[in-house]
C-alpha cells in the first residue's frame, strides 16, 4: 500500500475516531464509530486479511453497532447539553488534549526513527477464506467450541436482564 | 495499470447502470403489473408534447414525469430534525444496496485481443460475505431515517423496521449456507461457473436442484428484508402513513422508494446467482452449444457473451416480477406473526437445512 | 487479489456520486418556502404532543442481542461450509455441537417468552 493511500486512510480513521469521542450527539457519535470500524476493515484488506475484513463489517459494523443505536434510542439519550460541556470540565478536556498530543508526538518520533523491515510476502491464499477456515476448524477447534458456550451465556444474560420486574 | 482501472470503471458503470435501470423499470412493471392483477388499467394518462401521439403512454408518466416531479419538489425538513442525518438516512438506505452489485457476476468472460475480461466488477475470494456485509449496512438507512426526523411515529416505524430487517438477515445468511456447502466456495463467479456442470449428463447443475429448501428460505427472508408486502408493517401504509420515511419529501423520498426496488433487484440477483445458474444458459459453453446427445453448435464469442448477459438479466427480471406478484396477492402479516416467522420458523428450518445438507454430503462421500 | 478491490472502490465512488446527487437534488432544485405548518411533523392533523423520542419496549434490545449472537453463529458457519468436505464426519460432529448449544439458547429464549410479541 503506497504512502499516499495510507496517509489518506489513516487521516480518515483518526478523524472519525476523534469524532466518536468529541461529538456531543450520541447518535452521530455512534455513526462515526460505524465509519471507524468500516475504515478498519479497509485497513485489514490492505494487510491481506480479506476474510476478517468482511467479518468485521458483518459482525461489528453491521450487528454490534445496530445494538448500540437501539440502546441509544431506547434510552432516549439526548445530546450533551451546552452547560454540561463547559461547567468545571475545562481542566479535564485540556488535560486530555495535551496528553493525547504528547502521546502522538512520542509515537511519531519513535516510528519516524526506527527503520521497519521489509514486509514479508504472505504465502498464497493468506487471509483468504480457506486459510482462515482451516486454521479455525483444525488448529483452534477448542476455542471455537468454547465460543458457543460464551454465546449461550450472552443469550441467557440478555434474557435475564430484560425480564419484566413483575414476573 | 490505467488500462486495468479503465476496464474496472467501465464494468462498474455497466453493472450500476444495469441495476439502476432494472430498479426504474420495476417501478413501471409494478404499476402495470399490479393493474393487471387487480383487473384494472393502471397508469395511462400521460402524453408528450401536448398530445402529439395518438395514444396515451402510462410509461411516460411513471418513468419521466414522476422522477422530474420528485426531484423538483420542495425538501421539507421538520422542526427539530437533524439536518445531517436527514440527508444520510436515504443515502445509507440505497448506497450499500447499490454497492452489493460489485460482487455479482453478470457474464462469463469477454476476450478482447489478448485480454480476458471477467464480467464481474470484483472477483472477490469472499464474494458472498462482501454481499452480506453490504446488505447488513442498509439497516442504518432505516434507523437513521426514523431518528433524524423529530417524529415519534417515524421512529416507531424505524425501530420496528430495523428489528424486522435484522431478524430476517440471519435467515437469509443461513439459507445460503446450504448452497455454499454444495459448491464449496464463497467466490460468486466460481459458483456461477460450477453451475455449468451437468448432472447425469443431462440436467444443468443449478443450485435450486440441490437446495430447494434453501432457496425457499432465502427468498422468503429476502422479501421480508426488503420490507415489501406481506411484510411491510414498518411502512404500514394504512397506519403510519409511510412509517420511517413519512417526513421525507422530494428526491429523498424518491431515494427511499428506490431503495425498496433496489433491494428487490439485489435479492433477485443473489437468488439467480446461487440458485438459478447466474448467467448460465443450459448447455452453452464458451464456444457454443454442447447438447447432451452429442450435437454441438459453434457460436462466435460475442454471441455467447450477449446470450449469457441476457440470460442473467432475464432471470433477475423473472424473480423481480415474482416478488411483485407476491406483493399484490398476499395480505399483510401482523408484527408478532412476522417476528415469529423469522425467529421460530425460518431460523430452525434453515439450521435443519444446513445439518441435513451436511449429512447428505458426508454420506454421499 | 488486492487489484480486485479497485473495482470495489470505483463502485463505491460511482454509487456515492449517484446517490448523493439523488439525495441533494430537491435541496438544490426544489423551492424553499418554509411555513410553520409545513415544518410540523405529521400526526394526521393534530398538533404534535410531547417530546418525540419516548421510551420503547425492551424487546427490541433483546432482538438486537439475539441478532448479534446468531450473526456470529452464521459467521462461523461460512468458513465451516467451505472446508467441510475436507473435514468429513468429525467436522459435522463439531458443528452439530456448536449449533446444538446455540439452538439450546434459542429454545431457552423461546420458552422464557422473550420471543413473544404482545
Amino acid at each position: 500500500m503506497g504512502p499516499i493511500t495510507f496517509a489518506v486512510l489513516a487521516t480518515a480513521l483518526v478523524v472519525s475516531a476523534l469524532t466518536v469521542v468529541v461529538h456531543p450527539s450520541p447518535v452521530k457519535s455512534a455513526m462515526a464509530l460505524v465509519a471507524t470500524l468500516f475504515l478498519l476493515a479497509v485497513v485489514f484488506v490492505f494487510l491481506g486479511a480479506h476474510m476478517i475484513a468482511a467479518l468485521q463489517v458483518i459482525v461489528y459494523a453491521g450487528a454490534i453497532m445496530v445494538l448500540f443505536l437501539f440502546v441509544i434510542m431506547l434510552l432516549n439519550l439526548s445530546d450533551d447539553g451546552a452547560e454540561a460541556r463547559h461547567r468545571g470540565r475545562v481542566v479535564f478536556r485540556l488535560g486530555a488534549w495535551i496528553g493525547g498530543g504528547v502521546l502522538a508526538v512520542e509515537l511519531s518520533a519513535f516510528f519516524l526513527r526506527v527503520p521497519f523491515p521489509e514486509p514479508a510476502t504472505p504465502p498464497a491464499g493468506y487471509g483468504g477464506a480457506e486459510a482462515v477456515a482451516t486454521a479455525l476448524f483444525v488448529d483452534y477447534l477448542l476455542p471455537f467450541e468454547l465460543t458457543s458456550i460464551l454465546l449461550l451465556v450472552a443469550v441467557v444474560g440478555a434474557v435475564v436482564l430484560a425480564q419484566r420486574r413483575t414476573a | 495499470m490505467w488500462a486495468d482501472a479503465g476496464i474496472a470503471a467501465v464494468k462498474s458503470l455497466v453493472m450500476l447502470l444495469l441495476a439502476l435501470n432494472l430498479t426504474v423499470l420495476l417501478l413501471w412493471i409494478e404499476r402495470k403489473g399490479s393493474a393487471l392483477i387487480q383487473d384494472r388499467i393502471g397508469a395511462n394518462r400521460a402524453n408528450i408534447f401536448g398530445g402529439i401521439l395518438p395514444f396515451n403512454l402510462g410509461i411516460v408518466n411513471t418513468l419521466i414525469a414522476d422522477p422530474i416531479k420528485m426531484f423538483t419538489k420542495e425538501d421539507v425538513i421538520p422542526d427539530g430534525a437533524d439536518k445531517l442525518l436527514h440527508f444520510f438516512g436515504p443515502f445509507l438506505a440505497v448506497f450499500p444496496v447499490l454497492v452489493t452489485f460489485a460482487a455479482v457476476p453478470f457474464g462469463d468472460v469477454l476476450v478482447i485481443g489478448d485480454r480476458t475480461i471477467n464480467l464481474q466488477v470484483a472477483d472477490l475470494n469472499v464474494g458472498i460475505l462482501y454481499v452480506l456485509a453490504m446488505s447488513g449496512l442498509s439497516v442504518y438507512g432505516v434507523v437513521l431515517g426514523g431518528w433524524a426526523t423529530n417524529s415519534r411515529w417515524s421512529l416507531l416505524g424505524a425501530i420496528r423496521g430495523s428489528a424486522q430487517m435484522i431478524s430476517y438477515e440471519i435467515a437469509m445468511g443461513l439459507g445460503l449456507i446450504g448452497a455454499i456447502l454444495v459448491f464449496g466456495t464463497l467466490d460468486l463467479q466460481a459458483i456461477a461457473r460450477a453451475q455449468g456442470a451437468l448432472i447425469w449428463g443431462v440436467i444443468p447443475a443449478w443450485g435450486i436442484i440441490y437446495q430447494p429448501l434453501g432457496f425457499l428460505i432465502f427468498l422468503v427472508a429476502g422479501i421480508a428484508e426488503t420490507k415489501r408486502v406481506p411484510f411491510d408493517l414498518p411502512e404500514g401504509e394504512s397506519e403510519l402513513t409511510s412509517g420511517y420515511f413519512t417526513e421525507y419529501s422530494g428526491s429523498k423520498q424518491a431515494t427511499y422508494m428506490m431503495s425498496d426496488f433496489a433491494e428487490i433487484v439485489v435479492v433477485s440477483a443473489l437468488a439467480t446467482t446461487l440458485f438459478f445458474g447466474a448467467w448460465q444458459v443450459p448447455y452453452l459453453a464458451r464456444d457454443g452449444f454442447h447438447f447432451p446427445g452429442g450435437f454441438a453448435l459453434a457460436l462466435p464469442q460475442l454471441v455467447v457473451v450477449v446470450m449469457q448477459v441476457a440470460s442473467f438479466v432475464l432471470k433477475v427480471l423473472v424473480l423481480c416480477c415474482f416478488q411483485i406478484l407476491v406483493r399484490w396477492s398476499l395480505p399483510r402479516y401482523r408484527y408478532d406473526q412476522l417476528m415469529d416467522l423469522g425467529w421460530k420458523t425460518l431460523l430452525p428450518l434453515a439450521l435443519a437445512n444446513v445439518l441435513l445438507t451436511a449429512t447428505v454430503i458426508v454420506l454421499a462421500g | 487479489m488486492l487489484d480486485q478491490y479497485l473495482g470495489v472502490i470505483l463502485t463505491f465512488g460511482f454509487a456515492a456520486v449517484i446517490v448523493g446527487v439523488m439525495c441533494s437534488a430537491s435541496m438544490i432544485l426544489g423551492a424553499h418556502h418554509p411555513t410553520a405548518v409545513k415544518q410540523q411533523v405529521f400526526e394526521c392533523g393534530n398538533p404534535p404532543t410531547g417530546p418525540a423520542r419516548g421510551r420503547f419496549s425492551v424487546r427490541f434490545y433483546l432482538v438486537a442481542i439475539l441478532f448479534i449472537v446468531f450473526d456470529v453463529e452464521v459467521v462461523f458457519l461460512y468458513p465451516w461450509a467451505i472446508v467441510f468436505r475436507r473435514l468429513g464426519v468429525p467436522g459435522l460432529v463439531e458443528m452439530m455441537l456448536f449449533i446444538g448449544v446455540l439452538a439450546a439458547g434459542l429454545g431457552y429464549v423461546w420458552k422464557k417468552g422473550a420471543l413473544a410479541w404482545d
